[in-house]
């Protein structure tokens, strides 16, 4: 276990490495880089960009030097707003955006898996066809069209939550649902193809015939199974929240760290883009490692030290 | 010998989107205590469909017993609910399946899935369980069952899997295990192994076993009876000794003439039988067997059969018994195993229609 996760780790680092260095010649490469220093900038960002950036420097000095930041945390000031660094714009930011990521993927999972579950269970009845109607409406819906249409009907229409901004629980409601729809209704279909798949299976039919009842059949033999490919979703589902976050944050002027980067990208504020990249590849590297462990604990199968399916 | 199950003109259909599939057509059968059953036929006879209306185990929809009755210790368990099935299932009548790669939990140790039925079943706590389930363990055969017992199926071979579910089919005592081809997915040591721990498991518990297979080789080791299944029907039914050397139904020849075996080994004729099972949404008019029959007279294109009693415990359904039926000799290979067994009636006698 110590030794794959050790190994996972070196793994990580790499890609780690990779990105960075694909975003720092991406940057370089862009037009009106930030390197190229064609543009006219107030002179006290420009001073902070040379004491940083070292732009007077050939670029593999600068390469280097960036690196070695980064390996200290330290992802240099910003192209666009004096005395302000990105370290302080993801301290401010990534709280917000955590919290409302986490209520997503909560809402997510236990709507989606519950879904699941009671449309397997009820396979071919009205609970199945009405939870299906609802999962293709929240895949085919985008999350920004839905969003509004929460702010419309929920909030402006009703008046039962806030419209936008980030102040109480109310207020994280609605942009958490817009955030989980897409995502709850993948887990959804998921759960339940993956319940009927199980409930298929032999052993379930072992199950029936050592007399246990239906409740005890679908709680210890039936869901544990059938939610392995759930947990499997977690990886690329972290990641569709965090794509998802920068236009939903931007809906509900919400002050995240997805709104930030949008920002960023429409001021061409290339060192905040560049440090909150590499911040969000380190999050989904982290993300990854999480699930592969969980998935190597609830399925015995898995042999997590061999990195091998154990037949 | 008291009957411990009798099954009594069984019918099962299956609603499919092609219409109604009648697999079970009028089957009926007993069963003593102690006593191995074995039911051979070809895939999609019924073997399966019976043995596991007997546990009510078949998926209900699509599926239903349209007729019949299943008398467990003379208490029909037809009109039974699922409640109560869940105290007859694993405690009165048990069963093994035919894949133990996939029969077990893969996500439950083997011990766990044992404890389940003695929780169940006997009511016993966790501790005694586990207890339990390590002497079962080693009572099915399975080396160091302390350590085994804490494992998970894959840690396991296909042999030890297979005794690992006779353990926890045999936990509660069961007076009924159903095999279904039990060891149709092991190599043949393997095979025997399973079929000489049954056996063995038998005498200790004194429980019956009804034996599904399509391999005629097994059973003469392990059944006392043998009922021939096709299309849905018991078309022969006796015991070992009348099924192997005085076979009187033309598919029971056809399964024996299809049989490899040590006499007969160098090309002689291992005649498959020819054509396919017929479609049990349309059965055919009259024999199902008619037409891949070559002993077919007129009359089986017509009418179905009755059942004629040939002995005490030997009943076949063929035209072929009637007292107007032309004689006809039985293949070659069938035909030189044969022999007068003392207990056979003068003349074959009509029972009534479905026994
Ligand atoms: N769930 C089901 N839905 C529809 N038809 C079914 C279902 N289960 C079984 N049948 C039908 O019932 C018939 C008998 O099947 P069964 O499984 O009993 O055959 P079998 O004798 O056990 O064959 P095998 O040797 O392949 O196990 C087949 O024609 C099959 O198509
Ligand atoms: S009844 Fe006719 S068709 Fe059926 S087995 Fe006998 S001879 Fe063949
Ligand atoms: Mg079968």
């Amino acid at each position: 276990m110590a030794k794959y996760i050790g190994k996972r780790l070196v793994y990580m680092l790499l890609s780690l490495w990779m990105i960075v260095t694909a975003t720092f010649f991406f940057m370089r490469i862009a037009p009106g880089n930030p390197f190229a220093s064609e543009k006219k900038l107030p002179p006290e960002i420009e001073a902070n960009l040379n004491a940083h950036f070292g732009l007077d420097k050939p670029w593999y000095a600068q390469y280097w030097e960036y690196l070695v930041r980064i390996a200290n945390w330290d992802f240099g000031p910003s192209f666009k707003y004096k005395s302000q660094t990105v370290n302080d714009l993801i301290n401010e930011g990534f709280p917000v955006s955590f919290l409302l990521g986490m209520e997503a993927i909560f809402i997510a999972v236990a709507v989606g898996v519950l879904l699941g579950i009671i449309a397997a269970l009820k396979h071919n009845r009205w609970p199945d066809y009405t939870a299906m109607i609802v999962a293709v409406l929240g895949i085919s819906v985008p999350s920004f069209i839905m969003a509004s249409f929460l702010q419309y009907f929920l909030a402006i229409k009703m008046g039962i939550f806030p419209v936008a901004r980030w102040e109480s629980f109310m207020h994280s409601v609605l942009p958490a649902v817009a955030l989980a729809s897409t995502p709850m209704a993948f887990i959804a279909r998921l759960t339940r193809s993956s319940m009927l798949e199980v409930l298929a299976n032999d052993y379930i039919k072992t199950a029936k015939s050592k007399g246990l009842s239906r409740g005890v059949i679908t709680v210890k033999h039936t869901i544990r199974n059938a939610l392995l490919p759930v947990v499997t979703y977690m990886g690329p589902l972290t990641a569709g929240i965090l794509t998802g976050s920068f236009v939903i944050e931007r809906i509900f002027g919400i002050p995240g760290l997805g709104a930030h980067f949008v920002t960023s990208i429409n001021n061409r504020d290339y060192t905040v883009i560049m440090g909150v990249t590499v911040f969000y590849s380190i999050l989904l590297l982290v993300s990854i490692l999480l699930v592969d462990i969980a998935y190597g604990i609830i399925d015995p199968r898995i042999k997590l030290a061999g990195g091998k399916k154990g037949e | 010998m008291e009957k411990l199950l009798e099954v009594k003109n069984l019918e099962v259909s299956f609603q499919t989107y092609g219409g109604t599939v009648k697999a079970v057509r009028g089957v009926s059968f007993d069963l003593h205590k102690g006593e191995t059953l074995a039911i051979v036929g070809e895939s999609g006879s019924g073997k399966s469909v019976t043995s596991q209306s007997i546990m009510k185990l078949i998926p209900m929809p699509p599926g239903r017993i349209s007729g019949g009755q299943i008398l467990l210790n003379g208490d029909d368990i037809v009109p039974k609910t699922e409640k109560q099935m869940e105290k007859i299932r694993g405690k009165e009548i048990s069963m093994i399946f035919q894949d133990p790669m996939t029969s077990l939990n893969p996500t439950m140790r083997v011990g766990n899935q044992i404890m389940e039925v003695l929780i169940k079943h006997q009511n016993m706590t966790k501790t005694d369980g586990k207890n339990r389930a390590v002497e079962l363990l080693r009572l099915v055969g399975i080396p160091m069952p302390e350590k085994r017992v804490n494992q998970y199926p894959h840690e396991f071979s296909g042999g030890m899997r297979q005794r690992a579910m006779i353990a926890i089919a045999l936990a509660a005592n069961p007076k009924l295990l159903i095999a279904d081809e039990p060891t149709t997915a092991l190599d043949v040591t393997i095979q025997a192994q399973i079929l000489e721990l049954m056996k063995d498991l038998q005498n200790k518990m004194d429980t019956s076993i009804i034996f599904i297979t399509h391999d005629l080789g097994v059973v003469a080791n392990v059944a006392d009876r043998v009922a021939v299944m096709y299309a849905g029907q018991i078309v022969e039914m006796g015991t070992v000794d009348e099924i192997f050397y005085d076979p009187r139904h033309p598919y029971t020849w056809g399964l024996l003439a299809s049989m490899p075996s040590l006499e007969n080994d160098d090309k002689a004729e291992l005649a498959a039988i020819p054509g396919t099972p017929p479609d049990l949404t349309n059965p055919p008019k009259g024999d199902a067997f008619a037409a891949r029959n070559q002993y077919a007279l007129a009359i089986d294109f017509e009418e179905e059969p009755p059942m004629f009693q040939i002995s005490e415990t030997h009943f076949a359904k063929t035209w072929l018994l009637h007292p107007d039926a032309p004689k006809v000799e039985p293949p070659e290979a069938v035909k030189r195993r044969m022999r007068q067994l003392s207990s056979t009636f003068e003349n074959p006698v009509l029972v009534k229609e479905g026994k």
